[in-house]
């Protein structure tokens, strides 16, 4: 029994254990019964995503029903195209054009959070570590993703942000409880961070949600299903747990006598 | 014994012998009383095939097979198509989990020797399943025309270019182009829904004839048809039906829960069963950083990797696989069962179990990681290839010296 168990602990190990990343993520606690958070998120990326960004598996009336929003309230404030309520969320910003402008094409990101690693840790990290960088086109490098392409279409809001000597928290004093703060260049092991230097319209916390929220509806996006998929599925093995009562018994029933 | 037999069965039986095939094969079979846990993977294998065959059916019915579109029209069964995804996860799930009831019931196969005389015939059915279910479950992930899709077609056809003189010409004509493009996928697609699968099916009953002509093998080897009653019952003997029919249902029931379990609430299984490569579509001019099999693959793979010659890579990995085959005619042991076997294979055995797994684990990894941070996984890969190899190329000496116990007559221990 015990060969059993080691074999089956050494499957399930080689199906848990995702890949690792090259940077530390910050995690996403992604939550997609917060509709009003999806909601906010779907509004943020159709005005500033959706001009370069596709969602083209995805269609208006679905996201529409899934996130409560009226079909008015959508075709009039969201779907900026005039695209008909059922149509898939296309873009009109040809890939012959867009390759010249930035290098290269403005990837759909209907299933964006599926392609980084099937959460939205990295898509979290990635919109939060634009930093000024003025040897790039647009100004701009990220720690997530190295001479990306993509210019800082939230820097409005973020504020710029640059790679250096900052400080940063190294823990809790144990008598006072206040944070000690300590220049990153001046650690044992001494290391540039992001820090903010110039703010934007949102506070550091406010730009935060709402990249939050904005992660939040492209995890809902790569699998509208999700919640669906998981509901049903407490349905169907509480319907197997009931059905192996009997189904033991029988088996019980018919073997006794066999010795 | 004597029902009296409904007039339209007769009439029936007349013209087609319904109840004596009914009778041969379920309910006047004989299997030993003593299955124990590792019995339940051969059904649970045809629960997986069923389940491949009625959910890719429908998933055909909405599945566009050309380069263009295949990619958008998997997205559309996930989204557009009522209960869609719920087929395409079964599909996808089913895949996995057909493999592992598999390589467990092939395990049970070497745990108690059940490939040995006179059931050779079974285990060259069996691995002629395996093969075929490999091509199957190769082609089938190439269908969805993500990277991953495009870029591990890419490395497995190329393999037949190490092929001396036809190499090139072979990789050409198995592709159907001159590189992996939408006739690759549509000559894939055809013989995913239609070739493999049939053939499968086929070599399934040639399988189930071969074994109920010998009868089934059990936890102790020992023959139970040497002691039957007055009837010409075997005395250890159970007719399959209904007494493993029953037996099976809670094995049925229980997989289920797990199948369900990782189905419902981790249908990409972490990244190994649907990978996240391949939520991007095809690219030929992006290779992706790191290109992996699916785990089912991952052993042979491994041993692929761990050659450093590209051809004798590709003769190790093909010689992994056919070794497989001879298997009945190098354990030259006097007991079927590891339970009377020799301390030798006693030992090599379980270890034999482990070394796949990790092998299989391997194959998932980049070649220059360190497995559990403590040696380089390419040294490691070598080594435990030797031992594959070792496995079965010695089996022939240490199963004949080593000291067996004595078979019991009967079967031991009951249900």
């Amino acid at each position: 029994m015990k060969k059993i168990i080691a074999l089956f602990a050494m499957m399930a190990s080689t199906l848990t254990f995702a890949a690792g990343s090259k940077i530390p993520l910050d995690e996403h606690k992604t939550d997609l019964s917060d509709t009003a958070s999806l909601q906010r998120g779907a509004q943020t990326f159709m005005n500033y995503c959706m001009g370069c960004h596709s969602l083209e598996h995805g269609r208006y009336n679905r996201v529409a029903k899934d996130l409560d929003i009226p079909e008015e309230l959508m075709q009039e404030n969201l779907n900026f195209a005039g695209k008909r309520f059922g149509d898939l969320m296309t873009i009109a910003m040809r890939t012959e054009d867009s390759k010249k402008w930035f290098g290269a094409t403005p990837p759909d990101l209907t299933l964006v959070t599926r392609v980084r690693g099937g959460d939205g840790d990295w898509l979290y990290t990635y919109l939060r570590s634009f930093y000024e960088d003025t040897s790039r086109p647009w100004g701009v490098n990220n720690t997530a993703f190295k001479d990306v392409g993509m210019p800082h279409v939230l820097a409005d809001l973020q504020g710029v942000q640059k790679k250096g000597c900052a400080p940063v928290s190294t823990g809790y004093d144990s008598l006072t409880g206040t944070e000690i703060m300590v220049d990153s260049c001046e650690l044992e092991e001494p290391k540039e961070v992001l820090y903010l230097a110039e703010e934007g319209q949102l506070t550091p916390k406010e730009y935060d949600n709402l990249v939050f929220d904005l992660v939040n509806f492209l995890v809902y996006m790569s699998e509208p299903v999700a919640l669906e998929r998981q509901r049903l599925g407490w349905w169907v093995l509480l319907f197997l747990v009931i059905f192996l009562v009997p189904v033991y018994l029988l088996n019980k029933e018919y073997w006794k006598d066999i010795h | 014994m004597s029902q009296q037999k409904h007039p339209i069965m007769g009439w029936i039986d007349d013209r087609l012998p319904v109840t004596v095939t009914y009778e041969k094969h379920m309910s006047k079979y004989y299997a030993p009383k003593n299955f124990n846990f590792w019995y339940f993977f051969g059904v649970l294998s045809m629960l997986m095939l069923v389940n491949q065959i009625l959910t890719g059916i429908w998933l055909t019915m909405n599945f566009t097979p050309s380069a263009d579109a295949a990619f958008a029209s998997v997205e559309y069964i996930m989204r557009d198509v009522e209960w869609g995804w719920l087929l395409r996860y079964m599909h996808s799930t089913g895949a996995t989990f057909f493999f592992i009831a598999i390589y467990l019931h092939m395990f049970r196969a070497v745990l108690y020797g059940s490939y040995q005389k006179p059931r050779e015939l079974i285990w060259l059915f069996g691995m002629g399943i395996y093969l075929a279910l490999m091509a199957e479950a190769f082609m089938g992930y190439v269908l969805p025309w993500g990277q991953m899709s495009y870029w591990g077609a890419q490395v497995i056809i190329s393999l037949f270019g190490a092929i001396p003189v036809i190499g090139d010409d072979l990789t050409t004509w198995i592709r159907g182009d001159f590189l992996i493009s939408g006739a690759t996928l549509n000559r894939f697609f055809a013989l995913h829904v239609i070739a493999v699968p049939l053939v499968i099916v086929a070599l399934v009953v040639l399988h189930l004839l071969a074994l109920h002509e010998v009868g089934s093998n059990n936890p102790d080897g020992v023959d139970i048809k040497k002691h039957k009653d007055e009837n010409g019952v075997p005395l250890d003997g159970v007719p399959f039906h209904p007494f493993y029919t029953v037996h099976d249902m809670v094995g049925i029931v229980v997989f289920l829960m797990v199948f369900c379990s990782v189905m419902f609430f981790f249908p990409m299984g972490g990244g190994f069963m649907l990978e996240y490569a391949n939520f991007e579509p095809a690219n030929g001019l992006k290779t992706p950083e790191h290109i992996a099999p699916v785990w089912y693959f991952g052993a042979f793979y491994t041993i692929l990797r761990a050659i450093p010659d590209k051809l004798l890579g590709v003769i190790a990995m093909g010689a992994a696989i056919a070794i497989l085959f001879v298997l009945p005619w190098l354990d030259r042991s006097p007991v079927r069962s590891i339970r009377y076997k020799g301390l030798i294979s006693k030992t090599l055995i379980p270890i034999f179990g482990v070394v796949f797994a990790i092998l299989t684990w391997l194959g998932t990894q980049p070649s220059d990681g360190y497995f559990l941070g403590l040696i380089n996984n390419t040294t490691l890969a070598q080594w435990l290839t030797a031992f594959y190899f070792g496995y079965f190329l010695l089996m022939p000496f240490y199963t004949r010296m080593e000291k067996t116990k004595p078979v019991p007559e009967r079967v031991t221990g009951g249900h």
